[in-house]
């Protein structure tokens, strides 16, 4: 049996040269699309592409076979010009089943490449997506170039000999529909097979099927007639550096373990699993090596509660979640807040209300995390901008909480924290040390103050074990300077004032805000989070069509950069899209008096860049 | 600095904070009797937390000179286990109640009981609601008249050390407010146990609740009503030691000695039985059954102690892939290089 990991040759056929394509594998959840599109992924990043991803997959782990609710899809944005999102449309659509064809034909261009397997469409599939009569046979499909092609059969032919059940050979399908893909876009299949070697080395029966099917589907393109040229796609102009495929929620676990090693102290991370952050907590648990404590309490409250110790005791503490669980967080957070502890809380945001939408995407959390705490309980807001961001936003989170004594909250959402881009590898020397202090045992006589406050109205962060700072905290009011317990209406009045103070000042510590274009004209497009992308692309086309839009994104929800307002002042109007009713538009014309105009969309899809187009012509009139 | 520990008192302990609960509370002794044992423990007070939720107990940290955290309704045990897991250093205490630890917070107290993290978590049972001024709590018996139960209480009661021995307690002990001598002995026990320390305290609320076990105290009934556990011995009581346990199949029953039976014939208490079957009997024995109540330590064995076990899987990961190393971290997995 060979295990080589060479890849195949370039193709022989006519090479047409794109500036990127926007491909999406779709299948049933069994049927390994998300494997097949992290795979693509990693090979567009290597051979030196612009990536952006976008996977898609249903709430139920295993819906029955074949249904439309059970459709998985993985989508790849790969170019070689600067992107910022997984694309609006398809330029290629493969689709394992009748019911991954119905669910995302829609999104396909016309004349798009729709690449089904045909082996697929049997009665009974179809039945199952509700297809009456065969679409493969009709002529609803004649606006794409239908290439229809016996996957299954195909596969097991490639297969046969090596002992493999008919399921087991099944399962090498998406290695097949990887192969074809591959040869359609000139991608060298060598780093998928160095990916099975290592997955698969310990089986080599189906390392060896797995590597057969992936030549197959290669082979296939370049000898079938149905197939008359493939594609390149030439490596984008990146800033030169060592790059990686990033995810998220990958991002954020690094940054937080980044964040404790450039503080010098140890890694907590007690959290509940919940989607879409469930991953956070898988990434932390496997570094223990670096000081990561991870616990997988009992419940969300518990969670936030061991995070409480955790930060009390001396750690970097910091908890993970998603709407529902920050929900039955907030009167911890609350406690949290009135320790005036460091800690992080994230939230990954998924579509709402309730349970909701699990496994998309929306930004609805907003409020929650600002407001969602009984009392006056402000806390700040930090929001990454794209995956690779979520690294930087971890170790900005974690200077804030120490430099301000506050919990702060990571607004992340589904969208960023499973897409993935190139993330430009730093050099951990060169990242930003974050000054810890604990205070030492006090001088003779002097009577330690675990509520006195420093320039940033920041109070010290005494750990137990310290000699002579032993003293008492809780979620009763504190009496300013001495910290213990005070009914005092004029002492409560002086700590809420104080605590809110405490958060504006950190306005003064963050970057001004900036905007991308020009510095005044007719319309001024705000955003936050992961809708960076689509609104920087969309600013961007609408500046090259002559439009007067600039673009500001705001990574500081709370509190605002200090220049905010006087910026929002330079445009005739400001838009705000928004994947919510218009959160972040109540806060601008609360707190601005701006009328601010919002774009809102509810879907569990994040914007597409033609729709902000439009939106932003519109609006300028 | 000088090298030798000095040597501290009951009122070390002590915080400057004028005690707030009514005079005659359960509480005082309580409080009291820690104070008093502390010091023996040989550990310096910045190394001694306590952990409270809400409610008349829950203000415990407030009154002892060391470091403390009064947290939230319930949530003591789960504070502790964020704390004991990254300071396996530090003598952890969670202070709880009938309603903190087996109401809002039986969910925390269930899971920081099985993980057997090496803390400490003393109940005040008084079976009421005292902070929020008299209504019925977990523990209160059926039929109980209070505030919110005009009619009696219809839920059944919960006893907290069968609770604790379904949740795979380590060491579950119980002692009573008043029995000074006891409750001093049964605090050191737990401090002493490494892993999980569940202690239930027989608490008397005087203000919303009193008397409530009077059974146990009364110097008439005491020797009747309450049997004190000892190691290795025959479960005897009575005002003239002339009672005793005997297991009748799998239930207990009370035998008088003497009439052709003896001493041999009597349960023999086990607190290191290794299943917990004989523990959760003893649990079981209560008054209005005819049983004398069980005090001393029902179970204190050894297991593995969850904040040992994941400090133990930091250093195995250390051991076998060295110091986490941020670059070779970033750099691993596919990578590519623009030039
Ligand atoms: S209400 Fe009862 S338990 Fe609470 S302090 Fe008063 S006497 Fe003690």
């Amino acid at each position: 049996m060979s295990t080589t990991t060479e890849g195949q040759p370039a193709s022989t056929k006519e090479t047409i040269v794109l500036e990127g394509a926007t491909v999406r594998l779709a299948g049933d959840s069994g049927d390994g699309m998300q494997l097949a599109g992290t795979q693509l992924t990693g090979t567009s990043a290597q051979v030196g592409n612009d990536i952006a991803t976008f996977p898609d997959f249903p709430a139920e782990i295993r819906a029955p076979r074949g249904t439309l609710a059970g459709v998985s899809g993985f989508q790849v944005h790969f170019s070689s010009q600067e992107i910022f999102t997984p694309g609006d449309s398809l330029n290629a659509l493969i689709a394992m089943n009748p019911a991954a064809l119905k669910t995302n034909l829609a999104d396909l261009d016309a004349g798009g490449a729709l690449i089904v397997n045909e082996d697929a469409f049997s009665k009974k599939d179809l039945e199952k997506a509700g297809y009456d009569i065969n679409p493969l046979d009709d002529d609803s499909l004649e606006g794409y170039t239908l290439f229809k092609v016996p996957m299954t059969t195909l596969t097991r032919g490639a297969v046969e000999g090596l002992g493999l059940s008919v399921k087991e050979a099944d399962r090498c399908r998406n290695f097949f529909a990887m192969g074809l893909i591959y040869w359609l876009y000139g991608r060298d299949t060598s780093p998928t097979l160095r990916f099975i070697e290592s997955k698969f080395g310990g089986k080599p029966d189906v390392a060896e099927a797995n590597r057969k099917a992936l030549n197959a589907g290669w082979n296939f393109g370049e000898t079938t007639d149905a197939f008359v040229s493939n594609y390149q796609v030439a490596p984008a102009k990146l800033p030169p550096g060592t790059y990686k495929n990033m995810m998220g929620n990958q991002a954020l676990a690094w940054g937080l373990v980044a964040a404790a090693k450039a503080s010098d102290i140890g890694l907590f991370y007690g959290t509940y699993p919940i989607t879409p952050a469930s991953d956070i907590l898988h990434e932390l648990s496997r570094h223990k090596n670096f000081g990561v404590r991870t616990v997988q309490a009992e419940d969300e409250i518990a969670a936030m509660c061991t995070v409480i110790g955790a930060a009390f005791a001396g750690s970097m503490a910091v908890t993970g979640s998603s709407g529902p669980g920050i929900a039955l967080k907030g009167e911890a957070m609350g406690l949290a807040m009135i320790l005036e502890l460091p800690m992080i809380v994230i939230n990954v945001q998924r579509g709402g209300p309730s349970t909701g939408l699990p496994t998309k995407t929306e930004q609805s959390d907003l409020m929650q995390v600002i407001f969602g705490r009984n009392g006056e309980s402000p806390l700040p807001v930090i929001a990454p901008r794209s995956p690779g961001d979520c690294f930087d936003v971890a170790i900005e989170a974690w200077r804030i909480a120490t430099r301000f004594m506050t919990p702060v909250v990571i607004l992340s959402d589904g969208y960023i924290a499973n897409g993935s881009e190139p993330w430009l590898i730093p050099d951990a020397n060169t990242l930003p040390k974050i000054e810890v202090k604990h205070p030492g045992p006090p001088a003779d006589g002097e009577e330690f103050m675990p509520y006195a406050r420093n320039e940033r109205l920041a109070r010290p962060w005494a750990i137990p074990g310290t000699e002579g700072l032993m003293h008492r905290v809780g979620g009763l009011e504190r009496q300013d300077v001495t910290g213990n317990v005070s009914y005092d209406p004029d002492n409560h009045q002086h700590m809420t004032n104080i605590r809110a103070q405490k958060v504006e000042n950190i306005a003064d510590d963050v970057p001004l805000q900036e905007v991308d274009g020009p510095d005044s004209g007719d319309l001024l497009v705000l955003s936050w989070g992961g809708t960076y992308g689509a609104n920087t692309t969309a600013v961007k086309k609408c500046q090259k069509m002559g439009l007067s839009v600039a673009h500001t994104h705001l990574r500081y929800l709370n509190p605002f950069p200090k220049n905010l307002g006087e910026i929002l002042d330079r445009y005739k109007q400001v838009l705000v899209p928004e994947l919510n009713m218009g959160q972040l538009r109540q806060l601008i014309r609360a707190r601005y008096l701006k009328d601010a105009i919002g774009y809102n969309k509810v879907q569990g899809k994040p914007f597409t860049v033609a729709e902000l187009v439009i939106k932003i012509q519109e609006t300028i009139g | 600095m000088s090298t030798q520990l000095p040597v501290l008192k009951a009122a070390d302990f002590g915080s400057d904070q004028d005690v707030r609960w009514c005079p005659g509370c359960g509480d005082y002794s309580i409080l009291a009797q820690m104070k008093k044992m502390l010091p023996s423990m040989g550990v310096p007070r910045e190394k001694i937390v306590f952990i409270s939720g809400i409610g008349c107990s829950s203000r415990f940290p407030y009154y002892m000179n060391t470091y403390g955290i009064h947290s939230i309704h319930g949530r003591a045990p789960a504070l502790a286990t964020g704390l004991k897991s990254v300071r396996p250093d530090l003598m952890v205490w969670v202070i709880t109640g009938d309603g903190d630890g087996l109401s809002i917070g039986g969910n925390h107290l269930m899971h920081a009981i099985r993980r057997n993290l090496d803390i400490n978590i003393i109940l005040f049972n008084n079976r009421i609601y005292g902070l929020t001024k008299g209504q019925y709590s977990p523990t209160s018996p059926l039929g109980k008249v209070t505030k919110s139960t005009p009619m009696g209480a219809i839920d059944n009661p919960l006893h907290p050390l069968s609770i604790a021995i379904g949740c795979e307690a380590s060491f579950v002990a119980r002692s009573i407010d008043t029995h000074i001598k006891h409750l001093e002995t049964t605090l050191h026990r737990a401090a002493e146990h490494r892993g999980t320390s569940f202690v239930e305290v027989y608490q008397n609320c005087n203000i919303f609740n009193d008397g409530a076990w009077e059974y146990t105290k009364d110097r008439q009934t005491k020797a009747e009503n309450t049997i004190e556990l000892e190691h290795g011995k025959p479960l005897i009581f009575g005002t003239n030691r002339d009672k005793g346990i005997r297991l009748n199949g799998l239930e207990p029953e009370v035998v008088e000695l003497g009439k052709g039976i003896t001493e041999d014939d009597l349960l023999f208490h086990d607190e290191k039985a290794s299943e917990p079957s004989l523990a959760y009997l003893l649990s079981r024995m209560r008054h209005e059954d005819g049983f004398p109540e069980p005090i001393g330590v029902f179970r204190a064995i050894d297991k593995p102690r969850y904040d040992d076990e994941l400090n133990k899987q930091v250093d195995a990961a250390k051991a076998k892939k060295g110091d986490g190393d941020l670059n070779a971290l970033f750099n691993s997995g596919e990578t590519w290089t623009v030039s």
